[in-house]
């Protein structure tokens, strides 16, 4: 049974592994200065270039729009279904709203191409048909149960006592839930962000479908862009021979992927470590 | 492995010694020899040396902390769980040092039984309570163990009060009746000791007073070591009195004569309620 | 003053308010615009034939059967993979691991490999099982590969089952002259095996649901026959939607509805189960 434990640590070994390898035989033929600094990236064309900003633009421009969406609802939820639903409401929407959460992305990235895209076109005209907001808003709905409900879960971890103390001088819900138990479950709710960002950056169909597959330095939401994961889903269907330089392309931006959600996931672990003992 | 003395109760070696009424009585050695208990750098148990008088009841008692329950879980090796324990000295049952390496502890649990503070049956049926101790031995004949059951589950007085439905579920049983499942549940595996850890102190009075009842029953055939925060039940039903205070044994005698005549004035603060 | 401060106060309060119900409205509200949406475009096609037809470049002859039968193997597969290592290094975690170090790393290793991005997965997947152990693009590489995706979640949630079984079960088994073994046969996995089933479902069903990590490892996108055993190349449902909804005649955004509300039902009814068997199991046992 402790074979079955290693396992982990061996997929973990593997994967960095596997990463680093493939990466540092990329960075023999690619210079790793116009990796970070150049804004092209053209590893399929006949005129190569090897800059990842325009793939981490167009991830970090759809987290962003996702978050925009998905915090200040997210929260929202959060705090109304903690400090102001009776319990049994509580009861049926909180497992409600997690129904969001179990839908494949597959079929998000459908809703984003055939509903939202036409739909936002109506008010934003200039939108063109692939672009960084419709899957951006879809993501931010699929991200939008982490928040809430992780939230939830924080604000409910503040003893009553601290309400109760707040209610007694006087102070009205909004008063107590913004000023009391929030901040008392701040490092919670800072978690639920973070493992929301986390996972909005690794998401891949949504954006493989209605995003589009043109990388692009920008930070217009309505222009096709492309993602770090939907270019590895496009060169996996597509035909790059094994070992060529394009090939190794998928590594070199997969580890980058990797990189940032393994600082974001460890951040939240080490936050939730040292201060979320606090009411536990 | 197993051990080299067996410690199933007749092949132990047997002392006479005249009891108080001067007569004299067989007993099986169950003491401790200059424990020291220590959980890291704190000392919970200081050198205590006693010997437990076979078939009777003796009441460890003390005010909170004092390391009673420290002190009877010794005899059953469950403070070996504890990551922190560590101690010097020895217990005996017999002749066998019960934390040699070569004692296997699940053995010795067969021989020294244990009921808790809270009653705690497993979710199952009050028979299957009562016969997972023999099952676990590899007892596989049905109607040995539906004897021996039975047979626990008079002796603990519940049989009277569930034999119409023995498969009915133990959780669904009251406080009092869980408590003497768990005490069936324990006998069931014919133990020679049963060590009691506060048995009563989650339960009703009425329900106090059956397991008292009953505890005064078993002590013919059983050796009963039990710890109480209440001294007036140690009073009522013990033969033997220990009386702790910061891990250290104080006073130790015959029950009578600690409640009216002790001989240090700290155990008579205690009785008296000058302290606890 | 404070007549004035406490009447914004309470403004504040009864506009969040609505704010809340709004927020909660609308969330569900687009769930079920969306579910509505396909239930509308994709509901006609579905039929019988639908199920059973193969793919093919003409939408109205292409149907999911090599899509859902693919769905099933890989089930079945990383089920059995997953099931047995997971649970198995849940109860040691629990049980048997020492509490040093070692165990907080392997903890710490856990939780992160929680967060990789599935798309990661398939990577390791292209690499080791595809080419370093030479499976190829096969139904047993997507498996392993889904397997090794979801086993985080299987560990946490044995681990989380056996957590709530209280510790006095534990000590009047162990009382009683049982070993650490039988204790864990006995009590502590029946008492906490409602838990871990509910994990292990919603385990797989978002095993069912993925599609990044599959694509990666190789899983073709038009796979005109059935597979046969776990060595062949295969596709899934997801993998087919996707394939489908990247074509512009409407007839195959059609089929991609009807394969969503496939593969919607598949997703819902593993979790409803879970969540049912969820709330018998906190039933049963009321400590």
């Amino acid at each position: 049974m402790a074979a079955c434990a290693l396992v982990t640590v061996v997929t973990t070994v593997s994967i960095i592994l596997i990463l680093a390898i493939e990466t540092v035989s990329f960075f023999s033929e690619v210079s790793i200065i116009e990796f970070l600094t150049s804004t092209k990236w053209t590893p399929l064309f006949t005129k190569k270039n090897y800059g990842i900003l325009p793939l981490l633009s167009g991830t970090l421009l759809t987290t962003a729009i996702a978050i925009a969406v998905a915090l200040p609802l997210g929260l929202a939820i959060a705090i109304y279904l903690n400090e102001y639903a009776s319990a049994s409401l509580r009861a049926v929407l909180k497992p409600l709203l997690e129904i969001l959460a179990v839908v494949p992305t597959v079929v998000y990235g459908f809703f984003a191409l055939m509903i939202v895209t036409p739909f936002l076109k109506t008010f934003v005209p200039e939108l063109s048909g692939f672009n960084a907001l419709s899957p951006g808003i879809v993501m931010g709905i699929m991200i939008l149960p982490f928040i809430s409900s992780l939230s939830e879960d924080a604000l409910s971890s503040v003893p009553h006592t601290l309400r109760q103390a707040s209610f007694g001088m006087g102070a009205n819900k909004f008063q107590t839930a913004f000023r009391v138990v929030v901040p008392a479950a701040s490092s919670g709710i800072i978690v639920s962000i973070i493992l929301a960002i986390s996972r909005a950056i690794g998401e891949t169909m949504i954006v493989a479908i209605a995003a589009g597959q043109q990388p692009r330095f920008t930070f217009d939401p309505t222009v096709p862009i492309e993602t770090i994961t939907a270019y590895i889903v496009q060169v996996s269907m597509g035909d790059v021979p094994h070992g060529s330089t394009a090939y190794r392309t998928i590594f070199a931006a997969g580890i980058t992927l990797f990189i940032f959600t393994f600082i974001l996931n460890n951040i939240s672990y080490w936050i939730k470590r040292k201060y979320g003992a606090a009411y536990e | 492995m197993q051990m080299e003395s067996e410690i199933k109760a007749p092949e132990i070696q047997k002392m006479e010694t005249k009891s108080r009424a001067g007569i004299t009585k067989q007993e099986y050695k169950l003491r401790a020899k200059n424990v020291d208990v220590f959980y890291n750098n704190f000392q919970a148990i200081h050198n205590i040396s006693m010997d437990i008088v076979d078939k009777s009841v003796t009441a460890f008692i003390g005010p909170s902390g004092c390391g009673k329950s420290t002190f009877l879980r010794l005899f059953n090796r469950m403070n070996d769980y504890i990551d922190s324990f560590a101690m010097n000295g020895q217990i005996c049952l017999g002749d066998q040092d019960i934390y040699d390496s070569c004692v296997r502890v699940e053995e010795l649990r067969k021989t020294v039984g244990m009921v808790f503070q809270k009653p705690n049956p497993f979710p199952k049926s009050i028979f299957d309570n009562v016969a997972y101790g023999l099952r676990i031995q590899g007892i596989k004949d049905k109607e040995r163990i539906e004897e021996r059951v039975i047979e626990s589950l008079r002796q603990s007085t519940l049989y009277e009060e569930v034999k119409d439905n023995l498969d009915k579920q133990a959780l669904a049983l009251s406080g009092g009746q869980q408590q003497r499942l768990c005490i069936a549940r324990a006998l069931a595996v014919k133990p020679s000791v049963l060590l009691m850890d506060e048995p009563t102190s989650a339960l009703d009075p009425i329900s106090t007073g059956k397991i008292e009842d009953l505890i005064s029953e078993l002590k013919e055939k059983y050796t009963i070591a039990i710890v109480t925060h209440n001294m007036q039940q140690a009073g009522r039903i013990s033969d033997h009195t220990a009386f702790l205070y910061m891990g250290k044994l104080v006073e130790y005698g015959d029950t009578q004569k600690i409640f009216t005549n002790p001989e240090k004035d700290r155990t008579q603060n205690y009785i008296t309620g000058r302290f606890g | 003053m404070v007549r004035l401060m406490s009447n914004v106060n309470r403004l504040k309060d009864k506009v969040f308010r609505v704010i809340g119900v709004t927020s909660i409205i609308f969330c569900l509200l687009i769930l079920v615009i969306f579910i509505a949406f396909i239930i509308y475009q994709g509901s006609a096609r579905l039929s019988w034939e639908f199920m059973i037809s193969l793919p093919s470049r003409f939408a109205e002859k292409s149907g999911i059967y090599t899509a859902w039968v693919g769905t099933l193997w890989v089930l079945v597969l990383t089920t059995l993979i997953a099931f047995p290592l997971g649970v198995g290094a849940g109860i040691y975690l629990e049980e048997y691991s020492p509490k040093n170090w070692l165990s907080k790393l392997l903890e710490i290793n856990i939780a992160n490999l929680a967060g990789v991005p599935s798309i990661i997965y398939g990577l390791l997947g292209l690499e080791f099982f595809v080419r370093i152990m030479k499976m190829g693009n096969s139904i047993l590489a997507g498996s392993l590969t889904l397997a090794l995706l979801i086993l985080p979640i299987i560990i946490v949630s044995t681990r989380e089952a056996i957590q709530a079984v209280p510790g006095t079960i534990r000590e009047a088994s162990l009382a009683l002259g049982a070993t650490k073994w039988q204790t864990i046969r006995n009590q502590i996995l029946p008492a906490s095996f409602g838990g871990i089933l509910t994990g292990v479902i919603l385990a797989i069903s978002r095993a069912v649901g993925e599609t990044a990590p599959l694509i990666v490892i190789g899983a073709l996108a038009y796979v005109p026959f059935v597979p046969k055993g776990p060595f062949d190349e295969f596709t899934v449902l997801p993998i087919q939607i996707f394939n489908w909804v990247s074509r512009p005649q409407h007839e195959f955004i059609i089929n991609a509805a009807a394969a969503i509300i496939v593969l919607l039902l598949i997703t819902f009814t593993m979790n409803g189960i879970a969540v049912y068997l969820r709330n018998r199991w906190q039933q049963k046992i009321s400590w």
